[in-house]
């Protein structure tokens, strides 16, 4: 199929060059990136007002930067992205090694369970992480931080990890088995071999699910509105109440910072991965 | 390959401890608890007692919530009809292109679902607002209109801004505009996978561009067509922030109803009802889609 690209009419399948194909797809990312780019944009603009340019500034970055609630939530989020990407990283990667290697009663059972933190509606999580956080577990109010955050990062975890399987167990099956046995034959113990011979093979998967158990922390909203408390917001929680109650280009200058953050973490867990994370991410 | 469980104990128990406790600790339960509520009541202020009682259940499917559930299903449908209209040609676009610019594409329609939810849906906010930049837009496209036919003597008026924002309308773009990506990553894998052979032999025996597209390409890409159908249809059926910040009081969807009871109703059981019929309606969609698939390949034997 290889069509030399020539300057003559498009062939039958160079389906990209034909004008119709090329104003939709032009049409398509105008609609996801017009908003981004302007929202964007006038988190740069000396006036309140959200969409007359008015001048360049960076007066909503120091505003920003100084506003303490601000500050305070971006840091929550930071440090329960952290702890819950660590705990997620290590469970799913038990969970990949464990469905990988073993064969054992209820295995279906426990593979369906697995995937439901994957399909189960976030509000429906919300509530029942809200119900078990105030009757059966009550996270107490007057931690220190950052143990005051437990609650959040107990259910972000519970999300996460299972896409942390997902990633690593996908990265298991290109795994060659005959290495584990010649490094069994040369006398190497489980403990040995895990170390030597598997982990090594299971890190670009390992990264490319820490990276996304990251980004999927760091974007929850509706989980976490159930399972925060006034002195646990977040920032996506407090991002939520800027929106609803006033709109400044703060708003706009925090978006901005949160979508370098990720983008840039995500350019990097794709690089890493070569694709991993999409695909676990499309539930493919 | 599979090792038997029996064969190493010790492994498969520090494999297997933390996760299942996890799982069943930190997940099932919870929902569990939620399963139980939705069969109780009130009792007082702060207790539920759960007597098996179905009222809540009886309560949801009253006219008013129903109505709800069904616009969260219509809601949601329509949707995913647009995403696969909107998507399908840029799939395409991605599947034929070189490997260069397909990884370009690719990058570029994954970027935005990689941004956060409740930015974007800001974003939207300040397009769709009636000081938006479509109303702006739309203004000096309808006063420069009104200049020129002033010329002529038929001045059109001043223009009324349209409401875009706080309605029905702004919560199907706002979801079209978020689920997209996750309709055209699976019918790219689907068109990608795809025989192009089939769509030369196609166009070499006679049949134009679009009888091939309708009778070789998308009978093609059924299987990518019903995964993604699948993974915008769920979200968007218990999307809770859409209708939330882009809705006006009549497009409340399910979720919203749900987090009602639960944050200023205080009707946990009812809100325990609502999760559980939402959540039903989700493992239909999936039993759905896993039945059509599983028909498709035994038919192919």
């Amino acid at each position: 199929m290889a069509q030399s690209p020539t300057k003559s009419a498009p062939g039958p399948l160079e389906y990209l060059r034909r004008w119709p194909l090329r104003l939709w797809l032009t049409a398509v990312l105008v609609y996801l990136y017009a908003p981004l780019i302007s929202l964007m944009v006038f988190s740069f603009n000396k006036s309140r007002a959200t969409i007359v340019w008015r001048g360049f500034t960076l007066d909503w970055y120091g505003k920003a930067f100084t506003d303490s609630d601000l500050v305070i939530a971006f840091a929550n989020s930071l440090t329960i992205a952290a702890v819950s990407t660590i705990v997620s990283t290590v469970l799913g990667a038990l969970t990949a090694l464990l469905l990988w290697r073993f064969r054992f009663p209820l295995k279906t059972i426990f593979e369906g369970a697995l995937g439901l933190p994957i399909v189960v509606p976030e509000i429906c999580m919300g509530v029942a992480m809200l119900v078990f956080f105030t009757q059966v577990m009550p996270w107490p109010t007057n931690l220190a931080w950052p143990l005051n955050l437990g609650a959040i990062i107990i259910s972000h975890i519970s999300f996460s990890f299972s896409f942390v399987a997902i990633v690593v167990r996908g990265r298991l099956a290109s795994f060659n088995r005959e290495l584990e046995e010649a490094a069994k034959d040369l006398g190497a113990g489980e403990w040995r071999v895990f170390w030597d011979v598997l982990v090594p093979h299971m890190a670009p998967g390992l990264l490319a699910g820490a990276l996304l158990a990251f980004t999927l922390s760091l974007d929850d909203f509706v989980i976490t509105f159930f399972t925060s408390g006034p002195d646990t917001t977040t920032f996506p929680i407090l991002v939520y109440s800027m929106v609803r109650f006033s709109p400044t280009p703060e708003v706009n200058a925090a978006s901005t910072i949160l979508i370098v953050l990720t983008v840039g973490l995500t350019a990097f867990a794709l690089w890493i991965s070569g694709g991993d994370v999409v695909r676990a991410e499309a539930g493919d | 390959m599979d090792e038997s469980w029996e064969k190493a104990k010790a492994v498969f128990a520090t494999l297997g401890v933390a996760p299942v406790a996890w799982l069943v600790g930190f997940f099932l339960l919870p929902l569990a608890i939620i399963w139980g509520y939705s069969f109780g009541e009130n009792s007082s202020l702060t207790e539920i007692s759960v007597n098996g009682t179905l009222s809540n259940y009886v309560h949801a499917i009253k006219p008013l919530y129903l109505g709800i559930i069904l616009k969260s299903f219509w809601f949601a449908a329509l949707t995913t009809v647009l995403c696969l209209i909107v998507g399908f040609p840029v799939a395409i676009a991605i599947t034929f292109a070189s490997p260069r610019t397909k990884g370009w594409l690719l990058m570029l329609i994954m970027l935005p679902f990689w941004t956060n939810l409740l930015i974007r849906t800001y974003a939207l906010m300040a397009v769709l607002r009636t000081e938006g930049y479509v109303n702006t837009g739309l203004g000096v496209v309808w006063s420069a209109l009104s200049h020129l036919l002033a010329l002529f003597g038929h001045p059109l008026g001043p223009f009324h801004p349209l409401d875009l924002l706080y309605n029905n309308f702004a919560v199907v773009f706002g979801l079209v505009y978020v689920q997209l990506p996750f309709m055209v990553l699976p019918l790219y894998a689907a068109l990608d996978r795809l025989d192009r052979s089939l769509i030369e032999a196609s166009l070499d025996l006679g049949a134009g561009q679009l009888t091939t597209f309708r009778r070789v390409v998308v009978p093609l890409a059924i299987p990518g067509i019903i995964s993604g159908a699948l993974v915008t249809l769920i979200p968007s059926i218990g999307a809770y922030l859409t209708p939330d910040l882009l809705g006006g009081p009549s497009s409340l969807m399910i979720a919203n109803v749900i987090e009602r009871q639960f944050k200023t109703a205080n009707d946990w059981p009812f809100g325990a009802a609502l999760s559980f019929l939402l959540m039903y309606m989700t493992f239909l969609a999936i039993a759905v889609q896993a039945i059509v698939t599983r028909n498709r390949t035994r038919r192919r034997g």
